[in-house]
């Protein structure tokens, strides 16, 4: 017979702390900061949000002298800075949904609410950390967007346009609030469905399949219609020249932070209410 | 100390978890055994509240685990399933856990070496082992120095110098004073490290009671009797309860009685024994004969079902 083997003693904890909300939000920013294809795909983002603007900007200068006056008119140097923001919003919005249905996917949803079992901590810091990072690494892009694609057009004077002309600092910075509002409500939508792929779809659905389809409608219904999606909604914070048919930048953020708070309101409800 | 109220779950149509009442205990290790799928990991959800019971109410030392300030210090639970993202090293994945309580870093690291992982640590844990995510699984469970451990499985995928590692993690987490609960379906791997026994089947429960009152309840009372009057001996032997069966080189197996019971019988009889064997069920046998009727009754269901 062998020797009693020696028991395993567990070392003790001296400090022992609560449970707190600022806690929970380190705690998801650890986790955020902590998986590498995150990481990427944030870097990604905040350079295509630069680099198609510049492209455009490069493009449009080399073509501008075989354009056609009709061509020169439909080009809007706001259009060609926050050209980047299409980009950003997919990429922000694939995160978002990925923020949480990652934890469903891979299980770690069970330590997550086994070590925070009130669960809408959770929710608030992975919604407010997540916009406190979109918005640190959008802001600087599109900031550099309209310098950077201004630059570029310099020796074209119809592109001109100062930051500090009316609206103009309210659409760049505009555009930056509604990336991050999209990866707010591409969070929600995650937490909702709970899937990455449904989660995804769900969001695609809403922003890039209903407004074309809102064209099959009699135009007198679409426009009634379709400034109320969230997209369209959404797209009057970036907008410089609003048509009657559009909502104004301040009714558009509004209607488009109702979605978002609608969409929070439910995730917040289903993940109170269901297993895990 | 963990204290089940008539708990139960159901999923749908199917009944996982029915009617469960026991009371775990500080300062013992106290086995959850029951066959997979009669309801271990569904108990365990339900105490820590990530699935609502239907029916019913289970307390951790006096609260919901929700109600808890500082759930971490209460309960360290390593759970069936992998719960751990794959994308994130197990050092951040401790570290996320650690910082919801201001659990300090050091402690991380601690509980990362007395684990062993600590030359992967800072890999991605998508690529760990079966074992090696056990181990983390544990880690995790004992991040907070909790005082009360649930463990799901712990020795699943370990090779036989980590099972031991968890035998004696078990016995000194009792001897602090600590409510150890640890599920298996392994009859042997319980008889070795737990004290106490709580068996379910099919959601329901079978048994509470300590290890050696399992056995000794468990073990039928079977003898093989062997003597040239075997027929004269079934006949004074013969009673309600009592059965005969054949076995080997014409002995006889009874069952009902003890050995000193037959004894007795063929003295008085003035019937020669030849011999007299108490049969001795194993452990594994007396879980079986336990959980059986359950087992057999579930084949029943799916096949019904299918």
């Amino acid at each position: 017979m062998s020797a009693v083997a020696p028991t395993v003693r567990l070392p003790r904890l001296d400090v022992t702390g609560r449970l707190a909300f600022h806690r929970v939000l380190l705690s998801e920013w650890t986790k955020l900061r902590s998986v590498r294809s995150t990481k990427w795909s944030l870097f990604a983002g905040f350079l295509l949000t630069i680099a198609f603007p510049v492209i455009f900007s490069f493009v449009t200068r080399s073509h501008w002298s075989s354009m056609s006056a009709g061509e020169r008119a439909g080009r809007h140097p706001l259009d060609i800075a926050l050209a980047g923001v299409n980009v950003a919003q997919l990429a922000v919005a694939v995160l978002g949904v990925l923020l949480i249905t990652a934890e469903y996917s891979t299980g770690s949803i069970r330590s997550t609410f086994t070590a925070v079992p009130k669960r809408l901590p959770v929710l608030w810091a992975k919604l407010i950390d997540y916009a406190v990072v979109v918005l640190v690494l959008i802001v600087p892009a599109v900031l550099a967007s309209f310098f950077l694609s201004q630059t570029i057009l310099h020796s074209i004077p119809q592109l001109h346009m100062s930051f500090t002309q009316p609206g103009v600092a309210r659409a760049v910075l505009g555009g930056a609030v509604y990336v991050m509002l999209v990866g707010i409500f591409a969070l929600a939508i995650g937490a909702i469905v709970r899937n990455t792929a449904g989660g995804i779809a769900t969001f695609a659905a809403i922003f890039f399949v209903l407004p074309p389809l809102m064209f099959t409608l009699p135009t007198s219904w679409n426009n009634a219609i379709s400034q109320y999606l969230p997209s369209n909604a959404g797209r009057q914070l970036f907008a410089l020249q609003h048509a009657s048919h559009t909502l104004t930048t301040l009714s558009g953020g509004l209607v488009f932070g109702g979605y978002c708070a609608a969409a929070i309101v439910i995730a917040a409800v289903l993940l109170v209410r269901r297993d895990v | 100390m963990i204290e089940a109220r008539d708990l139960t779950k159901d999923y749908g149509e199917k009944r996982a978890v029915d009617g469960l009442s026991f009371t775990v205990q500080p300062g013992v290790v106290t086995g959850f055994l029951g066959p997979n799928g009669s309801g271990k990991s569904t108990t365990m959800r339900l105490i820590l509240g990530l699935d609502a019971p239907t029916n019913g109410d289970v307390t951790v030392n006096g609260r919901h685990y929700r109600e808890h300030h500082a759930p971490l210090h209460e309960v360290g639970a390593l759970l069936e399933a992998r719960s751990v993202h794959t994308g994130r090293s197990a050092y951040n994945h401790l570290l996320g856990l650690a910082q919801t309580h201001g659990i300090p870093r050091a402690r991380v690291n601690d509980m990362i070496d007395l684990v062993g992982l600590h030359e992967v640590a800072r890999k991605r844990s998508g690529q760990f082992s079966l074992g090696m995510g056990q181990r983390l699984g544990i880690a995790q469970a004992l991040l907070g120095d909790p005082k009360t451990v649930m463990l799901d499985e712990p020795v699943n995928g370990l090779d036989p110098e980590g099972i031991h590692w968890v035998r004696n993690l078990l016995k000194g987490l009792a001897a602090d004073g600590r409510t150890v609960f640890v599920s298996s379906h392994l009859m042997s791997e319980m008889a070795l490290t737990a004290d106490h026994l709580i068996v379910i089947g099919r959601g329901k429960l079978i048994a509470d009671t300590s290890v050696d009152d399992f056995v000794a309840r468990a073990s039928q009372k079977v003898v093989v009797v062997r003597s040239p009057e075997i027929e004269r001996l079934r006949n004074s032997l013969a009673g309600p309860g009592i059965s005969f069966e054949p076995a080997e080189r014409g002995a006889v197996e009874v069952h009902g009685l003890t050995a000193e019971q037959i004894g007795d019988v063929a003295a008085a009889d003035g019937i020669a024994l030849h011999e007299l064997t108490p049969q001795q069920a194993s452990l594994e046998e007396a879980f079986m004969n336990l959980t059986r009727d359950e087992i057999e009754f579930g084949a029943e269901m799916e096949e019904a079902v299918a």
